[in-house]
């Protein structure tokens, strides 16, 4: 299907993911909030410390994974009043409308078997991280991603393996069981354990790497081809490579059982170096993402916070635009202080990509004004003392806020 | 609680932490020690274990009783077959000791229940050796921790023809029947797993009958 019939096939627009009713229980800053929304982008503007964030990391939280902030579980729960409480249990629960029609999500810990954990339902049943990868595509980015390109790597595979997650939604237990099989590894190594072991988990490693690479290598290819097809707009155009020892033999084409045997050999042979190093020191846990400015010509790397922070976004919404054509809806989209270090020209046309995407973009910001872009085509809520208000920017507007907030008891 | 009605209270314990002790001396220490067995019971919180005291004290000759007399009896004979691995009250165990199975298939499982949940299947027509766990190096589960050493033996028998490795879809499971082939495979027996059917994650023991037939027809090599 073509873009523009895309954006005028409004069987298609009904269609696409978004929140409509989001719960919070004893989560982060609120005791009890409901909102009810509707498909547009929602705005949440207020003070530092209002909860805003609070909010976006609860939605993110409706996917697998630990998160925007990649916060521990026990964080997560309300602060009780006395020091010496622990927190509380918390929940997070959300009723969406998605490609496949409506979808109540809930999220919450639990304490009643053992250490606590998440645990997710997915219209009433228990749902797995694949199958919540399945139904809800979520990505973000925040302050501490603006220098995405600059920083450590891991913070670009985490956020690469999350847009691979869109694509490919068993990506992130893969990970696990490729993260579990190489500290596992590790410990036999110290202990001087079976070689034999090794050997088995070795081979783990080499197959559940491989599936990582591959996904990587296609997850690129994709991003590639979604950021060529992209008019040129006032977000500079990036292109982007892909760095790692298996995904390179990717790349190059090579079959997956070669490159599942070279890597095995290659762990065999550190096997020494990497007890005395204590990690394994190469594997696709060391894979690495680095971006070029393409009219600027040079690493992004090397470029200013803000021009980082343009590439990123510029990749965000290729992404969107390729999973709406893969899937039929774009993900949801969460932008913490989604006007910073955009001039009101980028700005702008941030606002405009997300309408034209059509996608259901939660954004943050301190100061209202910087959303007057939007007009009524947004639902704006101011944030402050643990409430969210409705704020109709323009009495034109649909007028379908409708918003219930309560809480926090802690301030 | 402000906000009633919502699916939240799906995962809000119904035990509320305050411990098994009830508040106030409600109960003497026979009935508290009770209480407190019970509550170490899988799946049971202290509030179930307090309801599941009281049946038992109101079914005292149906059920309370008999109930003691069977843990009596079955804590007394019932112990680990020395070749399998199954509970039995006798050694080898009903299972080992059945002639109409196979010989020379063995059936490798993590626990007893997935046995148990096999032979409801009716799944398997030869024997089994049950593991006592998966390898977990940062669980402290070792190889020479788990029965794997009368597994290599009971693999080298002339008679046997082919090793099923029925793990659960688990990480540490499917990492324990990768090392289980390395040490099998210099004996000229097949070895085989699990194929379709199994979801990830899956535990044999909730899986129904039809899947796990399924997941054994479709059984390939390793
Ligand atoms: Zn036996």
């Amino acid at each position: 299907m073509g873009e523009a019939a895309r954006a005028d096939d409004c069987s298609v627009c009904a269609s696409r993911l978004a929140v409509l009713r989001l719960t919070l229980h004893e989560w982060r800053s609120f005791s009890g909030l409901e909102l009810e929304i509707d498909s547009r982008p929602v705005v949440l503007a207020g003070a530092n410390g209002a909860g805003k964030t609070n909010i976006l990391e609860a939605i993110s939280l409706l996917g697998p994974g630990r998160g925007l902030r990649g916060a521990e579980l026990a964080e997560l729960g309300r602060r009780p009043a006395a020091a010496d409480e622990s927190t509380a249990d918390w929940a997070v629960s959300a009723l969406l409308e998605g490609a496949e029609g409506p979808l109540r999500v809930g999220v919450g810990i639990e304490r009643d078997t053992g250490p606590p954990r998440r645990i997710a339902r997915l219209d009433g049943r228990m749902a797995g991280p694949a199958e919540l990868a399945r139904h809800l595509r979520i990505v973000w980015t925040h302050p501490g991603m603006d220098r995405l390109f600059s920083g450590a790597a891991g913070e670009r595979r985490k956020f690469f393996d999350r847009l691979a997650m869109g694509f490919y939604p068993e990506h992130g237990q893969i990970a696990s069981a490729y993260e579990r099989a190489m500290r596992e590894r590790q410990k036999v190594l110290e202990d001087q354990g079976d070689p034999l072991w090794l050997d088995a988990l070795e081979r783990r490693m080499a197959e559940t790497g491989a599936s990582l690479a591959a996904a990587r290598v296609d997850t690129q290819r994709r991003l590639m081809q979604a950021l060529d097809r992209r008019e040129s707009s006032v977000f500079p155009q990036a292109d982007l490579d892909l760095i790692g020892e298996m995904e390179v033999g990717f790349l190059a084409g090579e079959p997956a059982g070669a490159i599942e045997t070279r890597f095995m050999a290659t762990l065999r042979a550190a096997r020494g170096r990497d007890r005395a190093a204590g990690r394994a020191l190469s594997g696709p846990h060391r894979a690495d993402w680095p971006a070029r400015h393409r009219a600027a010509g040079r690493p992004a790397a090397e470029c200013s916070t803000g021009e980082q922070k343009a590439l990123q976004l510029s990749i965000l919404l290729a992404y969107a635009r390729a999973l709406a054509d893969e899937w039929g809806s774009p993900p949801l989209l969460l932008i913490d202080e989604a006007g910073a270090h955009l001039d009101s020209r980028r700005r702008d046309a941030l606002w405009g990509e997300i309408l034209d995407l059509d996608v259901q973009a939660w954004l943050t910001g301190t100061d209202i004004e910087l959303f007057s872009g939007f007009g009524p085509n947004a639902q704006i809520f101011s944030a402050g003392n643990g409430r969210l208000k409705a704020v109709p920017l323009h009495s034109g507007g649909r007028g379908a806020f409708h918003a219930q907030a309560s809480g926090p008891s802690d301030s | 609680m402000r906000l009633a009605g919502f699916g939240f209270r799906l995962w809000r314990s119904d035990e509320s932490g305050l411990g098994v002790r009830m508040k106030r001396q409600t109960a003497g220490p026979e009935l508290e020690r009770l209480v407190t067995l019970i509550a170490k019971l899988p799946g049971l919180g202290p509030r179930s274990a307090r309801r599941v005291a009281l049946f038992l004290l109101k079914k005292r000759d149906v059920l309370m009783i008999p109930l003691a007399e069977a843990l009596m009896l079955a804590a007394e004979k019932v112990r680990p077959c020395g070749t399998c691995g199954n509970f039995d009250a006798i050694d080898p165990c009903a299972v080992c000791m059945d002639s109409g199975r196979d010989p020379g298939l063995i059936c490798v499982v993590e626990d007893v229940a997935d046995l148990w949940a096999l032979e409801r299947a009716s799944a398997i027509r030869g024997r089994y050796h049950v593991l006592g766990g998966v390898l977990s190096a940062l669980d402290g589960v070792r190889p020479q921790d788990l029965r794997i050493d009368s597994l290599v033996a009971r693999a080298t028998l002339p008679e046997m023809r082919e090793i099923i490795l029925a793990m659960n879809a688990t990480i540490d499971g499917q990492t324990t029947a990768l090392y289980l082939t390395e040490r099998l495979a210099y004996l000229p027996v097949r070895i085989t797993r699990l194929a379709q059917g199994v979801p990830v994650g899956g535990e044999l023991d909730h899986l129904d009958e039809g899947t796990l037939l399924a997941a054994l027809t479709s059984r390939r090599e390793f």
